[in-house]
């Protein structure tokens, strides 16, 4: 069984292989030659200034800039780039500042080739180059000292953004910025040993936090520009749709509206600001051929589905002897489960703002990918890649949606056809409603227990559309398993002799795509729903049952026996309230969740505390893992209660936070998160929180009610007392 | 035009009466930290002060906010109970993505305004109209209850 799904997730190895050829494919060189900026990589400045590398300047008045290549969305890499670089630096934190870098290859994520952010990935891939950028700079500054002093650099130290000699003297970094900026860049500067760290593991403050709390911070949408016109679109409901009649006569007598411009994905109405480009764009008459998607309804999407998972003719794997285990089994259970589609709803509606003006192109956005949207926008442009800008704004919320090109595409297309600087936003109801959902799946399991309760048998199949083949630049492999498709199952932690877990590819139409923790969205909650099924089978405890299973996965096994030691596992609850555990890794970082959960008389499950454990290595900065963590868990449980795109007559039924409601403040759990102390290299920590959160809920909900969850968002009206 | 006070400043806009008043804070005055969530006053991403009450003001129109004082939040600072709000979100490093927290803060001013002291039932129910995708909840109930000591102790 491959257990090696680590480096693979969200856009790991296969985005590594496949990438799209536009972006400039070439990977950070890690051991070593640091890339010196480049480009736009350095804003000019008059006053001396040492910059060994792309990530760092440092000035004469003390300050130490670090550039960060990775995209803010909330998960505090404005925070923890700097803190990987000023922990080698011995830099004084209070004088670090950190900006965000143009495109350049010498930002490309060593995990992807390219300048993006998702999968988790930031601290995971620069952990070590960072790290070297700050050691490099510091022996640099240690060395310009020691010629001053004329001292050897082995009797020096450094400390607080200081360079200290042996009798006590002390040289400002800024103090030596002329003279280290004439030392040769070291090739293999010698970084910390862990036990040395002074900011790794600490719970600095996070360095974007002022600004978000006055208004100031600049997001995509915030973008001001001399005579910009605002678009709203009417965008095509399913992949497949197309235009086939425009009537914009009512939408262009609407005050403002200046351009009504038909592209690819839909029709645009372009005017002086926004509530007149809304008013335009509902004005719109659209006819819509809906092509192959004409009629698609949930039920249909449903029972395609099921097929697929019954079918299951891709095999992932086929390990012992499936067939005489299920005949052997002195119990046996089987079960369906099923996830639905999902938005990613972010708070940031999507935009991009795109100036044009001949073979040059700019672009204002919260993206995801910087590094792709060059070199997409060069082809969509008809320019050269160094003639498209980009300027990266804070994000509000990605979640995997803000990695999608379309919005960006189609800001850039409006404003080559209509000659001004365009801001593109979708409205709320468009953005939901057309596309980009985390796929619908449904698995069918099955399994076999031996006389003493121990599994000897689990027989998966997965039935869902390809997140590799929408993605547009990765491929399925030759053994026709999606990687995503079955992440979470196929790598799943427990001994069981004789397996077989398969894919059956089927794609019922609305486009797919990466939405936080990606397949182990749903698939934890399906293979962490069915083994507590199996626990149950095997009346044992459902804690004691997964623990007993996981001989070779020491990881697993500590945060789950953390989690269910700080969650008092086992000791007395109120009244009605009920417990339920569920365990998973994902981008490398392993967290086990204890939910707390009640079930009203009418039925609706109420969450009363959450108790996390994560193993995710070292860490960079506690307070943002604890929060990462929390912020995950009301992701997913959002979606558990709540989150479904359905359809009808080939359309999206939901559109915004009344058809699509997301956790509020009076239904927000407690949430405890305890870090399992790790020398292990750093995993991700921006999604492993959401994919167990589901399963616990549900198998809380059994142990309230003896009702299994099988179908998610979970339905109360199931639950309800007879 | 349309007479109103935005932030201490008298102000006219050439809108129409139906414009929501956000489109005029952000697109017309250029005050950008007031957002658009979901044009229908379900996210409070675009919460503001109307004469001193929280308005969603994706759905307030021009026409009910001539003639009143408007605040936002890059106004807010300058009052005794916003200084302590902020100071509190800082502390407690409340945002992530941070796109729903000035909506956040504008109704946490005017809990706080209303009631110095609020019980968790009264946060519940003065801060379940902002929603939060990023999941701070924990910390903005923590970072009122905060504020809440400093304004009280300050009194």
């Amino acid at each position: 069984m491959d257990r090696s799904n680590v480096d693979s997730s969200a856009l790991g190895n296969a985005a590594r292989r496949d990438f799209l050829k536009t972006s400039s494919a070439t990977a950070l060189v890690i051991g070593f030659a640091l890339p010196t900026a480049t480009g736009r990589a350095l804003a000019a400045t008059a006053a001396p200034v040492f910059s060994p590398n792309a990530y760092l300047r440092i000035t004469p008045d003390n300050r130490v800039t670090v550039v960060c290549g990775s995209a803010e969305m909330g998960q505090g890499v404005l925070t923890a780039i700097p803190m990987l670089l000023a922990e080698e630096l011995d830099a004084d934190w209070s004088k670090v500042r950190v900006e965000q870098a143009p495109v350049d290859k010498a930002f490309n994520n060593p995990m992807f080739g390219m300048q993006a952010t998702g999968g988790s990935t930031t601290v995971r891939a620069h952990w070590e180059p960072l790290r070297k950028a700050g050691a490099a700079a510091r022996e640099m500054l240690v060395a310009a000292a020691a010629a001053q002093w004329k001292l050897d650099a082995s009797s020096l130290r450094t400390a607080n953004s200081q360079v200290i000699g042996p009798d006590g003297k002390t040289l400002s970094y800024g103090a030596l910025v002329a003279a280290a900026s004439t030392q040769q860049v070291p090739a293999n500067p010698k970084l910390k040993d862990s036990k040395d760290f002074k900011l790794l593991g600490k719970p600095l403050k996070r360095l974007d936090t002022p600004a978000k709390v006055n208004g100031s911070a600049k997001y995509g949408i915030d973008a001001q520009l001399p005579g910009l016109l605002v678009a709203v679109m009417a965008r095509a409901p399913l992949p497949d749709a197309k235009p086939t009649s425009v009537n914009d006569s009512k939408a262009k007598a609407v005050k403002g509206v200046q351009q009504v411009i038909t592209i690819p994905s839909g029709v645009a109405v372009l005017a002086s600001g926004y509530w007149a480009a809304k008013k335009g764009r509902d004005a719109l008459e659209v006819q819509w051929d809906m092509g192959a998607n004409a009629g698609l309804t949930s039920a249909k999407v449903r029972s395609m589905l099921t097929e697929g998972a019954d079918a299951a003719e891709s095999v992932a794997t086929d390990q012992g002897n499936v067939r005489d285990a299920a005949a052997n089994g002195a119990v046996t259970l089987d079960a369906l489960y099923e996830a639905p589609y999902l938005a990613h709803a972010c708070m940031e509606p999507m935009n991009c703002t795109a100036s044009v003006k001949g073979d040059e192109v700019e672009i204002w956005v919260g993206t995801q990918s910087q590094g792709p949207a060059q070199g997409i926008l060069a082809q969509v442009a008809q320019a050269t890649p160094a003639k498209v800008k980009v300027n990266t704004m804070m994000l509000g919320g990605g979640f995997g949606r803000r990695f999608a090109p379309d919005f960006v595409i189609d800001a850039t297309l409006l404003s080559k056809i209509s000659g001004k600087p365009v801001k593109l936003i979708y409205s709320r109801e468009d953005d939901m409603a057309a596309g980009f959902y985390r796929p619908a799946s449904v698995a069918r399991f099955s399994a076999a227990l031996d006389a003493q309760g121990k599994p000897t048998l689990l027989k998966v199949g997965v039935g869902s559309p390809s997140i590799m083949a929408a993605s547009g630049f990765m491929k399925i492999p030759d053994t026709g398993v999606d990687e995503f498709a079955l992440e979470g199952i196929k790598d799943h932690p427990y001994d069981i002799e004789n397996q077989r877990i398969a894919y059956g590819r089927r794609e019922p139409g609305p486009k797919v795509w990466f939405w936080r923790s990606v397949g182990h969205s749903q698939n934890i909650f399906f293979m962490e729903g069915f083994i507590d099924e199996m626990a149950a089978a095997a009346k044992h405890d459902p804690f004691e049952f997964r623990r007993a299973l996981m001989s070779r996965q020491p990881r697993y096994k500590g945060v789950l026996e953390l989690a269910a030691d700080k969650a008092g596992w086992g000791k007395p609850l109120p009244a009605g309230v009920f417990r339920g555990i569920a365990v998973a890794q994902s981008f490398g970082s392993y967290v086990a969740e204890v939910a707390e959960v009640s079930v009203g008389v009418d039925g609706t499950p109420k969450v009363h505390r959450v108790v996390a454990a994560v193993d995710c290595g070292m860490t960079v900065n506690p307070e943002i893992i604890r929060r990462q963590i929390e912020g995950a868990i009301v992701y997913g449980l959002s979606a558990a209660l709540y989150g479904k795109i359905t359809l009808k007559d080939g359309r999206v039924e939901q559109g915004n936070f009344h058809d699509y409601p997301v956790l509020r403040m009076s239904e927000m759990p407690k949430v405890e998160v305890h870090i399992v102390p790790s020398t292990e290299k750093p995993g991700g920590i921006g999604e492993p929180g959401t994919p167990p959160i589901a399963p616990a809920v549900v198998n809380a909900i059994y142990a309230a009610t003896g009702k299994r969850v099988r179908s998610l968002p979970i339905d109360p009206s199931a639950l309800k007392k007879a | 035009m349309i007479k109103l006070s935005v932030n201490g400043k008298a102000v006219s806009i050439d809108a129409d009466a139906d414009m929501p008043l956000l489109w005029a804070l952000r697109e017309q005055l250029q005050l950008t930290g007031t957002k658009f969530g979901c044009g229908m006053a379900l996210c409070g991403a675009c919460t503001v002060h109307l004469d001193g009450k929280p308005v969603r003001s994706c759905s307030t129109p021009m026409s009910a906010a001539a003639g009143k004082r408007v605040t936002t939040i890059e106004s807010i600072g300058n009052t005794r109970t916003g200084k302590a709000v902020q100071a509190a979100w800082v502390n407690h490093d409340v945002p992530q993505c941070g796109y729903c927290q000035s909506g956040q803060i504008m109704s946490a001013c005017a809990l706080l305004a209303d009631k110095t002291s609020p019980t968790d039932a009264d946060i519940d129910a003065a801060m379940s109209g902002n929603v939060c995708r990023c999941g701070t909840y924990n910390q903005i109930r923590a970072a009122i209850k905060e504020a809440s000591v400093s304004l009280v102790k300050g009194a």
